[in-house]
């Protein structure tokens, strides 16, 4: 794809960030009450102060008025104040972010790890014992609630075996110094062994937990790609070529075999962000998810807002990789 | 005579069907000999893509080879086992699929596509990955020069979809012959093709043939194109051979109905005077025939004696013919 393309294509992306902007602002507004008074609720606050932090969410201006101070503010990281941390919004997220961004990843990776060479195992030996054990895996992986399965495996592995820590994402004496707030990547860079084996101690339950309903589905939808692509006349002819089984799944029947396997993980993303909800509720863990149910509870708007914003944000990046993704994969589609 | 490059015996191929059991190849004996070009006729559905898949040793389940022997230079090859089949396939038998269209693969690029074949066979590349890569590479160049590319060399990195369809059935046939095979099996290698791109490759293939000294097995539903590039013929009907020989003794004088209804039903130059006819009737099918003529119901000569079984008989001048008259 050439650089004006790309250009182009970002460019796409303007609207649909705009309208999210849209949306997620309207969703404060549009909310029935007044969220000031909300906000304060059940805590004896008076008339003066609620007027007050009415003022300071700019609540008492016109509607066109506070949205563009608000995508102002925005652009510029600014999505005001935290009352119950009594710190800007942003900071607040911004550390809790990284812990968010490692579980996502791992879970990511621990959905594609188990999902692909299974899914094409499952293809390549349909009907075979690994096919079947797969398909009835993955149908218990998509249909099993999340949290559920999330406990059952915290009761088993930690509380009951203690192999696994209970939660958090590292034990206090463990902890690196900070650098990327990734305590993967952060041990790695310290040369700390103890604690990269901590760090991943605690990261195996819930990465596997949010992993696993993702990882189902794409086991699902490679198999069934792969079924499909490996009855196509080109993979009789590159067996007629005299080229070995191995070549023969690997190049040329994945490579069009994972094409929607990409496109589905990317949507799949969304659903990651969500899960991580419920999971770090669940595990402990302390990242961006927990830290919006939380915030959701103490109805802290602004907070709320904000993280609204940038899962929907990276939902929209993501696609938008993944695109770019496909049309490496697929060169029908490059430009 | 000399010995027959290829030999199929009697083979017999079955697909388990909802409906049954397919028989789809039924006895079907023929041979290949060194440097010919075999025609291999018969309607859709006669079997013709079935028995050479046999000989290539793709038939996957539902399909099944019950019985019969395919020998090549001697050699047995029903039953030989997925390695030794491997180093078979692309040095020295290759085959074209019928569909061009979908049998290179979008996702890699034609320069790919046809190393792999040599990197994966010859066995006079240079040593050292980069000598040798570089040698497969110019002779995929020299492959599709000869089966008329142009500019080869920059069209490697090309992919399927940026040729035409006369150009992927080239890209078919220089990938096949990239090792040099000593058999070439082509079915139906013009079907996709409009009528002068067909006479282009028909002419590359007789071409490559004599430059190469190879064999070929012709598949086509296409008479005409039989009298004019095969040296014999081999006609199929309903998974059963019916009739072969040398081409211009079968043409001139066929002994079997159903190749004297195929001869009527092509424009030639041979029945120009006459009005071309259709064969009456259908084409059986194939589960749970009974034993007579399978061409029977729609035979002009059906006779009392043709509901028992008929087989193969010999004639004089290298002839043989499935029919009692
Ligand atoms: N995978 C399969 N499963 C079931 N039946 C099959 C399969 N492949 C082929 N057959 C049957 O075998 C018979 C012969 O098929 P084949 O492809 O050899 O015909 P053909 O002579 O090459 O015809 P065409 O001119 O259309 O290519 C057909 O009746 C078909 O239904
Ligand atoms: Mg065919």
């Amino acid at each position: 794809m050439t650089p004006v393309l790309l250009l182009q294509r970002v460019g796409h992306l303007v609207p649909v960030l705009l309208g999210v902007t849209v949306i997620v602002f309207l969703m404060m507004s549009l909310t029935p009450g007044d969220p000031a008074e909300i906000m304060l609720a059940n805590q004896n606050a008076t008339p003066a102060q609620v007027a007050m932090l009415r003022h300071d969410m700019g609540l008492d201006r016109p509607l066109m008025e506070r949205f563009v101070s608000f995508v102002g503010h925005a652009l510029q990281g600014d999505f005001g104040q935290s009352l119950f941390h009594r710190r800007p919004v942003a900071t607040v997220i911004m550390e809790r972010l990284p812990a968010t961004i490692e579980l996502s990843v791992a879970a990511m990776a621990f959905a594609l790890l188990v999902s692909i060479p299974l899914g094409v195992m499952a293809a390549v030996y349909r009907g075979g014992v690994l096919d079947r054990l797969a398909t009835v895996g993955a149908l218990l992986g998509v249909s099993l609630p999340g949290f559920w399965f999330g406990i059952l495996m915290l009761i088993g592995f930690a509380v009951n075996l203690r192999w696994l820590p209970v939660s958090g994402a590292i034990d206090f004496a463990a902890q690196p110094p900070g650098i990327t707030g990734l305590m993967v990547v952060d041990s790695m860079l310290a040369l700390r062994g103890d604690s990269l084996m901590n760090a991943l101690a605690h990261l195996v339950l819930p990465a596997i937990t949010l992993g696993l309903p993702m990882a189902a589905i794409l086991m699902r939808v490679t198999r069934a790609s792969m079924l499909e692509v490996l009855r196509q006349d080109y993979i009789t002819f590159a067996e007629a070529k005299g080229l070995g089984r191995g070549r023969i799944i690997a190049l040329h029947a994945l490579k069009n075999g994972l094409l929607p396997t990409v496109t589905v993980a990317a949507m799949e993303t969304g659903s990651l962000l969500g899960g991580n909800m419920v999971v770090e509720t669940v595990f402990g863990w302390p990242g961006l998810g927990r830290l919006v149910v939380e915030s959701i509870f103490v109805r802290n708007y602004p907070l709320v807002q904000a993280a609204v914003l940038l899962y929907a944000v990276t939902y929209v990046v993501v696609n938008f990789l993944a695109d770019l993704l496909y049309t490496v994969l697929n060169p029908r589609v490059r430009m | 005579m000399t010995e027959p490059l290829l030999a199929i015996n009697d083979l017999r191929v079955a697909f388990a069907t909802p409906h049954g059991l397919v028989r789809a190849v039924d006895g079907v004996s023929l041979d290949v000999r060194p440097g010919e070009c075999l025609g291999v006729v018969g309607e859709s559905g006669s079997g013709k893509s079935v028995t050479f898949a046999a000989v290539m040793g793709l038939i996957r389940p539902p399909g099944r080879i019950e019985s019969g022997s395919i020998r090549f230079d001697g050699r047995e090859l029903v039953g030989l086992d997925r390695v030794d089949y491997r180093s078979l396939r692309g040095r020295d038998i290759a085959m074209t699929l019928q569909d061009a269209l979908t049998s290179l693969n979008p996702a890699l690029t034609v320069g790919t596509q046809i190393t792999e074949v040599l990197l994966a066979h010859a066995e006079d590349l240079p040593s050292g990955r980069h000598a040798r890569h570089r040698e497969a590479r110019a002779r995929a160049i020299e492959m599709m020069h000869l089966v008329g590319i142009p500019a080869a060399e920059h069209r490697l990195g090309d992919y399927p979809h940026q040729f035409s369809g006369g150009m992927r059935q080239r890209m078919m046939i220089a990938i096949a012959l990239s090792c040099r095979p000593r058999l070439l099996i082509a079915d139906e290698p013009t079907t996709a093709l409009d009528v002068t791109i067909q006479a282009q490759v028909l002419e590359l293939i007789a071409g490559i043939r004599a430059t190469l000294g190879m064999s070929v097995a012709l598949i086509t539903h296409d008479l005409g194109v039989v009298a004019e590039y095969c040296d014999r013929v081999a006609v199929l009907y309903a998974g059963q051979i019916v009739e072969s020989g040398p081409t211009a003794s079968v043409i001139g004088a066929p002994r079997h109905p159903y190749t004297a209804g195929l001869l009527a039903s092509v424009p030639m130059l041979s029945n120009l005077d006459r009005r071309i006819r259709p064969i009456d009737g259908q084409v059986p099918g194939l589960v749970d025939l009974p034993p007579g003529c399978r061409f029977l119901p729609r035979c002009p000569h059906a006779a009392p004696v043709c509901v028992s079984t008929i087989a193969m008989r010999a004639l004089e001048h290298d002839r043989a013919v499935r029919c009692v008259r």
